[in-house]
């Protein structure tokens, strides 16, 4: 684990070190090294399985963290290679070539963060969502909330009731008086 | 490449697409050769909720596509607004048929970047609520696979079976599908009285249950001249298209990281993985009968070498305002499908900063089985899917 850390440090500017088991590190990679990282992991240093491709949006550094976490499986090693890119619309470069299942973490990736990897293939095709024309959903500033309340609410035919008024104009609509004092006259 | 023996690649290859470099057919629709097919979304041939989109030529599968996105409920981004607490009865509808993994891995995410030594007592509780887990979707999965070749008797069988280790659940935790038992710091309960005893007695009607099971699948003609040489996968896509657990073991690859990474009381216990390297349908689904009889016999040897009381819970922080410092981790087990993993990243607030859920369906669905349909017949695509053990919200989260 140590020469690998070595030659990614060394070869590929590689900082930020995180060591967080024996067999398992984090280390940041600059962006125009990344894929060359990656190749010389896959090929020379035994990561042969990408176990994952994700991306952390940091938006109040206006920042991407692109995580690429590799697998040496005969080693039991695993890394993490984060890759930082400006959060407005910055591109990364396409891993696709690498692993036949790459392009779809990509396609992923480009659906829910808005991160771009121009070549990979059938990029623009829909992964999860149909028809999506707002803000990424996984990105920081989309609230959920927000869309949830425009989109579905309120619909016909679906109204919230408080359950203590409701009842009160329902069971008691002559004198609602009488509902608020079955509920709280501790004598009843 | 996916020819059973009752099903034989036709030889004239002039009705059938060329392929290209990366094994995948040049499909020219305008031809009039092909005709679209949809499997799915509603079909009982479709595990969960998601759809292939069929090329076919005849009977023969020129190309597939998987579609997801029925299921999509956002909850990768609702973590993102939960205290940690609040995260685990959302986490554990990540998977309907396993939730216990989801238990595990963000509790033991959580544990790891907080800090948290889980207490012995509790260790062995979760090896041996994992293991219920398992035995409970291979009670239903193992048969399942002789059911996408109509042959449904096993599956009800082994569906009873099921109910009764979700009694034990139900004892255990007071749930039967959705158990939350695994919390960060440990466990919620000791075993109850008499638990052991009752487990035993449902042990025995499964070792029953197995050899029935042997008879019916493995012994019977018309599984075996189906499923025998039914989507091979070759030794070599196993890193290539990041194949998991039972698939890759019967490829001849040991991925099982009970073995590799053992976690939580498993080096303490002896068993060893079965492998094969026949890599078709037959074979998957004997790794997966042989992992049920190693689950049967890891629950005895857990309730046997555990301790019979203990502490069941470390100390945490008051959870309605427990931060956790900034910091990224990557916590995984074996699920009955493979590997199974979440990529954990806090910022030193209350709420994690970014969860992603990692299952072994997200290759297995997405990839390897477009490629593994190439060649097939349209009848074993349920076999092929179901072989791979492909669970759709593990891919949409």
């Amino acid at each position: 684990m140590q020469d690998t850390i070595n030659n990614l440090k060394e070869r590929f500017d590689a900082t930020d070190l995180v060591e967080r088991r024996s067999n398992f590190a984090f280390i940041t990679v600059p962006k125009n090294k990344a894929i060359a990282a990656i190749t010389y992991l896959k090929e020379l240093g035994g990561f042969t399985t990408l176990t994952l491709i994700t991306a952390v949006d940091w938006d109040e550094e206006g920042l991407m963290q692109l995580t690429y976490l590799l697998n040496d499986p005969n080693k039991t090693l695993e890394i993490g290679l984060r890759i930082f890119i400006s959060r407005d619309g910055e591109e990364m470069d396409s891993a696709h070539h690498l692993w036949p299942n790459v392009e779809v973490y990509q396609r992923e990736l480009k659906e829910m963060f808005g991160i771009n990897f121009p070549g990979s293939p059938n990029i623009n095709d829909n992964f999860i969502l149909e028809g999506w024309d707002d803000t990424p959903p996984n990105r920081r500033d989309f609230d959920t909330k927000k869309y949830a309340e425009e989109t579905f609410f309120p619909r016909p035919g679906r109204q919230t009731h408080d359950p203590a008024e409701h009842m009160k104009k329902n069971m008691y609509p002559k004198n609602p008086a009488d509902y608020t004092n079955k509920k709280y006259n501790p004598n009843r | 490449m996916a020819k059973s023996k009752l099903f034989t690649i036709s030889e004239d290859r002039s009705l059938y697409p060329e392929l290209d470099d990366n094994g995948k057919p040049i499909v020219d629709l305008s031809s009039h050769k092909y005709v679209k097919l949809w499997q799915g979304p509603q079909h009982p041939g479709i595990t969960g909720n998601m759809s292939l989109e069929l090329t076919v030529s005849g009977d023969e599968i020129v190309e597939s596509k998987t579609h997801v996105g029925y299921l999509h409920r956002g909850f990768e981004k609702l973590l993102e607004r939960r205290l940690f607490i609040q995260c685990m009865p959302t986490s554990i509808r990540m998977c309907v048929a396993e939730p216990d993994t989801n238990e595990y891995v963000i509790s033991n995410a959580i544990e790891e970047l907080g800090g948290i030594e889980v207490p012995e007592m509790a260790q062995w509780l979760r090896t041996l609520s994992l293991e219920m887990a398992r035995l409970q979707v291979l009670l239903r999965g193992v048969p399942g696979q002789a059911g996408t070749f109509a042959l449904g008797l096993g599956y009800q069988w082994g569906n009873y079976l099921r109910d009764l280790i979700l009694d034990s659940f139900e004892e255990l935790t007071g749930g039967r599908v959705y158990h939350m038992y695994i919390i960060p710091g440990g466990v919620r309960g000791l075993l109850p009285a008499g638990f052991k005893e009752r487990m035993e007695e449902k042990l025995k009607l499964i070792d029953e249950f197995v050899v029935k099971l042997d008879k019916l699948m493995f012994q019977n003609v018309v599984f075996e001249s189906r499923a025998k040489g039914l989507g091979y996968i070759p030794k070599e896509w196993i890193d290539k298209y990041g194949v998991y657990g039972p698939s890759a073991r019967a490829a001849g690859v040991m991925r099982d990281v009970r073995k590799t990474n053992p976690y939580l009381k498993y080096a303490e216990l002896d068993f060893e993985p079965y492998t094969t390297t026949e890599s078709d349908v037959y074979a998957r689904s004997e790794v997966r009968y042989n992992d049920l009889i190693m689950t049967v016999d890891l629950i005895r040897q857990i309730m046997a070498k555990m301790p019979e009381t203990g502490e069941i819970k470390a100390e945490t922080p008051n959870v309605l305002h427990w931060k956790i410092p900034k910091g990224e981790t990557y916590s995984k087990c074996e699920s009955s499908r493979g590997e199974y993993g979440m990529y954990f990243v806090t910022d030193g607030s209350t709420m994690p900063r970014r969860v992603n859920l990692k299952g072994p369906s997200y290759t297995h669905a997405n990839a390897l089985l477009d490629r593994l349909l190439i060649n097939a017949n349209i009848s074993d695509t349920a076999a092929i899917m179901v072989s791979l053990a492909t669970c759709p919200p593990e891919i949409e989260r």
